[in-house]
């Protein structure tokens, strides 16, 4: 059975994929820091699916360790899907460098750490696909939350590089912006639910994406004229908006 | 935040804090807040599970074990029963004891002590349970089951979530060849001849009765007695024979909007139930029928609750004392037929003995039915109320959204003594809900208003 490695695997984005994927036979490695939560998260996927689970902590932020991360995996995935990411609060992050570095460490610097190394290993077996979970908030910086916005405009940037270099080598590489999701992240927010996804509709989105070997994707079409929208609108009209 | 919620009878409906918690960690930090409530899958009618902070489980849903060989699986208490059957059903095991839908949480399933059509047989579902984790207000996590912690745990079966937060539950299930049904649907003319036919099936492991409460006349009572049995293998056709064990789709229909409420009039009614009665033209009709339109008919559409409109509706459902079970059901569906907006259709059962220390359930007849809400309908149903309490039967608190505090605890034998043990799990009534203030469980002076307050009928 083919290996999928999941890294942040306790977000429950990476849950519903874990789900999909072992309903499509695959093995599981699950990546975070919380290793309690990952436990109990393994026995569940082990329960329902019968397939082998393997958990590992992972701290996105650990650069240092991230070498010996990869070397110590028992077996190489041929797909890795990166789910971290840390939202923040924006404005505690104007204020407080620990709380900016916070976001642009775990959503950037973290994310370029570990696929480079998982890049390279790829690279080497010419065969693996890489899914990256990055935002629509990276499509344009806004007032609302342009530090997390700009670490996953970082992440998107570097995806699409990373996309171009490994394409020749026979990998995939598919960036996913989701837009809204009823997640823990969404939870305190009042959000229009027309623009709303369930983890399970990210899930399956991404394992369409994953099989018909996609480039970036949304998940709710609708994001796409949204995103269209807010791009196009020229620089000094945008700064005067309240977005 | 603050989000409106309402449970399944969209009545009442309030705009509260909901929180959620997905490790025993964040649950701690909510042990902080002024008072708490926990929230399954908002399944049960009434305001069980409404109140100012409401915590839900449904993102503490783990499976945890399963042993294949005993049929005993354990699971944190968010997980959905839906969930579960995907998971037993293959490996040929079922729910011991299955409520009419299966979009219900197994921390819900115990802390309303439910039960299914096999009562009579195998009981309410804490029967099944063997071990349960439960969070008391003092923020201890007891494993309670009947031999330890016993108190605990007989209290907080049927409980409410009044005595804590349950957290995880080990349980038997029930052994299956197939996922199929043995079913046999009896046309009974009226209650006579229904009350007869449950004495005479007895021995069914599965029974209930549709029965039409606004027929009148010489067909006062008209019902359909639904019994199944758990399939063989031989029962089945052979073409089913390769998928024996297999599961429930997950595809369903969704009710589009809220019916507007004049849809539901006492001519619609009559007409619906009309076409229920006699599309089984047949006084017997024998099938082989997968266990989800058997077991979980109305999950097919989803939120069909909607149906009922904006107002909402309530499920009524009482039991009656064995002895005072014909004299009683006569009597009161007189009353509903002269209400005359009694629901499509009401689901008539019959008890087996129950040992529960604190639930629903007594030996004798269970009527549930639905009235949407409208001027006139509470005073009716207080009435209603005290002809349940002279006959010596309860209501289902699960379904329960406006009964008098008086009726609950003169209904409920072991009221006192369930609400001494509570309140020692439960200090300062950190855990509350509407219904429970409501029914003056969890507001201070209840102990000497309603002491020795048991009322045995006047009409038995
Ligand atoms: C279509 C339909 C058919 C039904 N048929 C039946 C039936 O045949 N038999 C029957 O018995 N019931 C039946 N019910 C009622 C239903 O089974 C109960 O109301 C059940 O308790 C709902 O569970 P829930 O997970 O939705 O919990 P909720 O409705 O959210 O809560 C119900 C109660 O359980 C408590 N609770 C929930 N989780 C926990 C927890 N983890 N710890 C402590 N307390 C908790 C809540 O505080 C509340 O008091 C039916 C309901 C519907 C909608």
């Amino acid at each position: 059975m083919p290996v999928a490695l999941i890294l942040g695997a306790t977000s429950d984005i990476a849950q519903a994929i874990a789900k999909q994927l072992a309903k499509e036979n695959f093995n599981l490695i699950l990546a975070a820091r919380n290793i309690d939560y990952l436990k109990r998260i393994q026995h569940d996927l082990q329960v329902r699916y019968s397939i082998q689970v393997d958990t590992v902590y992972f701290d996105a932020i650990s650069f240092d360790q991230h070498e010996h991360f990869i070397q110590q995996l028992s077996v190489f995935p041929e797909l890795v899907i990166l789910c971290f990411g840390y939202l923040g609060n924006q404005n505690a992050a104007e204020k407080n460098w620990e709380e900016a570095y916070k976001i642009l460490s775990t959503n950037y610097l973290g994310a370029v750490s570990i696929l480079n190394r998982i890049a390279n290993e790829m690279e080497k077996r010419k065969k693996g696909t890489i899914v990256a979970i990055s935002s629509v908030a990276g499509d344009r910086g806004r007032k609302s939350n342009y530090l997390y916005g700009s670490a996953k405009a970082g992440l998107t940037a570097y995806l699409s590089g990373l996309r171009n270099r490994l394409y020749s080598s026979g990998i995939n590489v598919i960036t996913v912006k989701p837009g809204y999701v009823a997640t823990k992240m969404t939870e305190n927010m009042s959000l229009p639910q027309i623009l709303v996804a369930s983890p399970e509709q990210v899930a399956k989105r991404i394992w369409k994406a994953i099989h018909g070997r996609k480039n970036t994707i949304y998940v709710k079409k609708l994001w796409l004229w949204i995103m269209f929208i807010i791009k196009i609108i020229p620089e000094p009209i945008f700064k005067r908006l309240n977005m | 935040m603050r989000k409106k919620v309402a449970n399944w009878g969209n009545y009442p409906v309030i705009e509260s804090e909901l929180y959620h918690f997905r490790t025993d960690k964040e649950l701690e930090n909510f042990l902080t807040l002024p008072s708490i409530i926990a929230r399954g899958n908002g399944r049960c009618y009434g305001d069980s599970s409404l109140s100012s902070y409401m915590l839900s489980t449904l993102h503490f849903n783990k499976a945890i074990s399963f042993d294949i060989e005993k049929g005993i699986f354990t699971c944190e208490a968010g997980m959905l029963l839906d969930d579960i059957l995907q998971i037993i059903v293959p490996k040929g095991w079922f729910l011991p004891v299955s409520p009419g839908t299966k979009y219900i949480t197994v921390g819900g399933a115990i802390a309303s002590n439910i039960h299914g059509k096999n009562h009579h047989i195998d009981g309410t579902f804490c029967r099944h349970v063997i071990e349960i984790d439960v969070l008391t207000a003092d923020g201890n996590i007891y494993t309670c089951s009947p031999q330890q912690h016993a108190e605990l745990f007989q209290a907080t079966c049927g409980g409410m979530g009044l005595t804590g937060i349950i957290l995880r539950a080990k349980f038997k299930l029930k052994k299956i060849e197939t996922s199929y049904i043995d079913h046999i649907q009896i046309k009974a003319r009226d209650l006579y001849e229904i009350l007869d036919l449950f004495e005479i099936y007895q021995h069914c492991t599965y029974t209930m009765a549709w029965i039409d409460c606004l027929k009148q006349g010489k067909q006062f009572g008209r019902s359909i007695l639904m019994m199944g049995e758990p399939a063989d293998k031989d029962k089945l056709k052979h073409h089913l024979h390769s998928s024996a064990l297999s599961t429930h789709p997950t595809n369903h229909v969704s009710f589009p909007v809220n019916m507007p409420s004049f849809f539901l009039n006492p001519f619609t009614m009559k007409a619906f139930n009309n076409l229920f009665y006699w599309k089984n033209i047949r006084k017997q009709i024998h099938t082989i029928v997968h266990y989800d339109p058997f077991f979980y008919p109305l999950d097919k559409i989803l939120h069909w609750n909607k149906g009922y409109g904006k107002k909402g509706f309530i499920q009524y459902q009482f039991v009656l004392p064995i002895e005072s079970s014909q004299k009683g059901l006569i009597d009161i569906l007189k009353r509903i037929n002269q209400y005359g907006t009694g629901s499509f259709l009401a689901v008539l059962k019959l008890f087996g003995n129950d040992e529960s220390f604190f639930s629903f359930p007594m030996k004798g007849y269970t009527l549930a039915l639905d009235f949407p809400v409208k001027k006139g309908l509470f005073t009716f149903l207080d009435q209603l109320d005290r002809v349940v309490l002279d006959y010596g039967g309860r209501l289902y608190l699960t379904k329960d959204a406006r009964m008098q505090p008086e009726i609950f605890w003169k209904s409920y034998p072991h009221a006192q003594a369930w609400h001494e043990i509570m309140r020692k799990y439960n200090t300062g009534y950190k855990f509350r809900s509407m219904q429970s203030d409501r029914l003056e469980i969890t507001s201070p002076h209840n102990q000497e208003k309603y002491a020795s307050s048991t009322y045995f009928g006047s009409h038995i």
